[in-house]
């Protein structure tokens, strides 16, 4: 057969031959043609939803963005669209509002739960507990989660529970979402707590992979806990750490339904108004898909910006 | 991944089992564990109780921990006036269509990449993964226009279940879990049974997907939660109050609505993805975790 005279060296590692590769050399055409045929036919069905669904919106979002759609008439009107919604005049506000929710997220919601997993993984009682409170939220619909901020955690009266701790502590209460300096903190704390437990089991699980030698290492080397951390585990892990930063910000620049439930939209004086949020207010209540779809193409070469830093930061450390 | 092995960590057992060590770890445990319970289970608790509360109660101040006068009714509005059972159905239709589709398309183009490899596979997988790399927002117009007229057959998808069935089977990151299970699968299993003279069908069918029961869990429960979550997008292509989903039927009534009524509709709307947790917990985390860091 010809499997067993296959030598062990010749396989790609990691990759062991197909059996239809294995197969003696001599197979005819036809039988090759056939089964491509056939691996072809299992992959129609998910090919042509991305087809639809994902490849061609892509490019025809490039394309809407250079076109304009007026009774049912399509003309191409260069860069008139992108003019149009860089002179709206939300469009800087949006950004610097998604940059700065980015920014407070990555401090929050980046950090928060990397030191929340290395704690977790310290504890030999209650893990299991511990991890499905910590990832219990993430399967809440993010509109029920909001409802209960939005009613009860941000009431800007004494009656909200945020107001009702901060006052039987003497501190001063806050407008929340009223207030717009608060309204992004506030949006940031309830996203953080919706979403944080998917990157905590991530990195908990990456922390489980470390080799504990590692670690005595360090310690025989008279290295305390945080030299340890800063040495030990965060070396190991920053492969996940790049991955997940990275991650965050595509997902945290696409803010959108916290604005929605949480500050109806805009919030006090513009300050909760996103990106995200501009595209849908462009796109489906201001009946203007085109410009929409341009504020979209932008958002996508921001992050492919951001991608490429990605990219050239973890290429330089490998 | 076990759980309590003796895999050294940060710091090492004998420290934390004994004197000073052993004070530091019992009492950090009972404060985490505490913390954790009132950060996490609190909310929960507050929008369970806070819907039962009267109008009047819940502008009191300061807030009370339980209800006084407990409001079941509340419950009963939030079902009736909302037409939960309508909006809780319809979402468990597109849930559970969404995972026959993703089962079906899905599965059987990650066996077709892992194990038939056609011509051309590794560009498919490349694209399909390079999707992951495109923000959603950014196709969220085109999306839709492609929705209201699908290129060539130039049907109108609005309203119609498709329209949130068909764009959750272009998934790449299902296919890649899928694909990265089917890979595990020995090749001699593959080869025995060509020998036997089975087809392609005939093998993904009575040896390849009977082998990945867990993996096929793992994206059936993520295709619910998908569905259950998703906000925006039903919200676009699903307008008519008949065939809206539970969170958009929530979002849309709210601005009418007294509040603790919002809230006991969340709770509902909230209870069957917390119950698909509590069941299949572990299958969830597992499936988190292996599809990020082998990735």
């Amino acid at each position: 057969m010809a499997i067993t005279t296959v030598p062990e060296t010749t396989r790609k590692p990691g990759r062991p031959p197909s059996p239809y590769s294995a197969r003696p050399q001599r197979t005819s055409l036809g039988r090759k043609v056939r089964d491509n045929l056939t691996g072809h036919a299992f992959l129609i069905g998910a090919v042509l939803c991305f087809v639809v669904f994902s490849w061609y919106p892509m490019v025809r979002g490039i394309i809407m963005s250079f076109q304009r759609t007026r009774r049912g008439e399509t003309t191409w009107v260069g860069w008139d669209n992108y003019s149009r919604i860089i002179a709206d005049p939300s469009f800087w506000t949006a950004w610097q509002n998604t940059f700065y929710f980015t920014a407070l997220a990555l401090v929050l919601g980046y950090a928060v739960p990397f030191f929340v997993a290395i704690l977790l993984n310290e504890f030999r009682h209650a893990k299991g507990y511990l991890r499905i409170l910590v990832y219990l939220p993430v399967m809440l619909p993010p509109a029920s989660a909001l409802f209960l901020f939005k009613f009860y955690a941000y009431d800007p009266s004494e009656a909200g529970l945020f107001n009702a701790i901060l006052k039987a502590l003497h501190l001063p209460t806050s407008q929340w979402m009223q207030s717009p300096e608060m309204t992004m903190p506030a949006m940031v704390v309830a996203s953080t707590w919706m979403n944080m437990g998917g990157a905590v089991l991530i990195y908990l699980a990456s922390l489980q992979n470390i080799p504990g030698e590692l670690y005595e290492a360090a310690e025989l080397d008279g290295a305390g806990i945080w030299r340890r951390i800063r040495h030990v585990t965060i070396p190991q892990t920053r492969l996940i750490l790049a991955l997940l930063a990275m991650l965050q910000i595509v997902a945290t620049m696409q803010l959108f339904i916290e604005p929605l439930i949480l500050a109806n939209g805009a919030g006090a004086e513009d300050s909760a108004t996103s990106v995200a949020y501009l595209i849908y207010q462009h796109g489906f209540f201001q009946n203007d898909l085109n410009g929409a779809a341009a504020l979209g193409v932008i958002m996508l070469v921001v992050l492919a910006g951001f991608s490429a830093v990605y990219v050239r930061l973890t290429a330089k450390q490998d | 991944m076990a759980q309590d092995s003796g895999t050294r960590t940060l710091i090492s057992h004998s420290q934390l089992s004994r004197g000073r060590g052993k004070v530091i770890y019992w009492t950090l445990l009972v404060v985490v564990v505490a913390g954790f319970t009132l950060v996490f289970l609190g909310p929960l608790y507050w929008m369970v109780t806070g819907a039962l509360k009267s109008g009047q109660e819940i502008a009191q101040t300061p807030p009370s921990l339980f209800p006084k006068d407990p409001q079941p009714q509340n419950y009963i509005d939030a079902w009736n006036n909302l037409a939960l059972a309508k909006l809780l159905f319809n979402t468990f239709y597109y849930a559970i269509g969404a995972v026959l589709f993703q089962l079906v398309f899905d599965s059987a183009a990650a066996y077709s990449l892992s194990k038939l490899r056609p011509m051309f596979g590794n560009v498919i997988l490349a694209l399909m993964l390079g999707t992951l790399m495109i923000p959603a927002m950014v196709l969220i117009v085109p999306q839709y226009v492609t929705v209201l007229d699908l290129p060539i057959l130039h049907i109108n998808l609005l309203d119609s279940p498709f329209a949130i069935w068909l764009p959750m089977v272009a998934n790449a990151f299902n296919i890649f879990l899928l694909k990265r299970f089917f890979d595990s699968i020995p090749e001699e299993l593959m080869a025995a049974a060509l020998m036997d003279g089975a087809s392609s069908l005939r093998t993904l069918w009575s040896i390849i997907l009977p082998l990945s029961r867990p993996i096929l869990g793992v994206v059936s429960i993520f295709a619910v939660t998908a569905v259950w979550k998703d906000f925006l997008w039903p919200k676009l292509v699903m307008p008519s109050p008949e065939t809206r989903t539970v969170s958009v039927g929530i979002y849309t009534f709210a601005g009418g609505t007294p509040m603790n009524v919002v809230i006991a509709a969340s709770v509902i709307a909230a209870i069957p993805t917390v119950i698909i947790f509590l069941i299949f917990q572990r299958n969830i985390m597992s499936g988190l975790t292996t599809g990020s860091i082998k990735g």
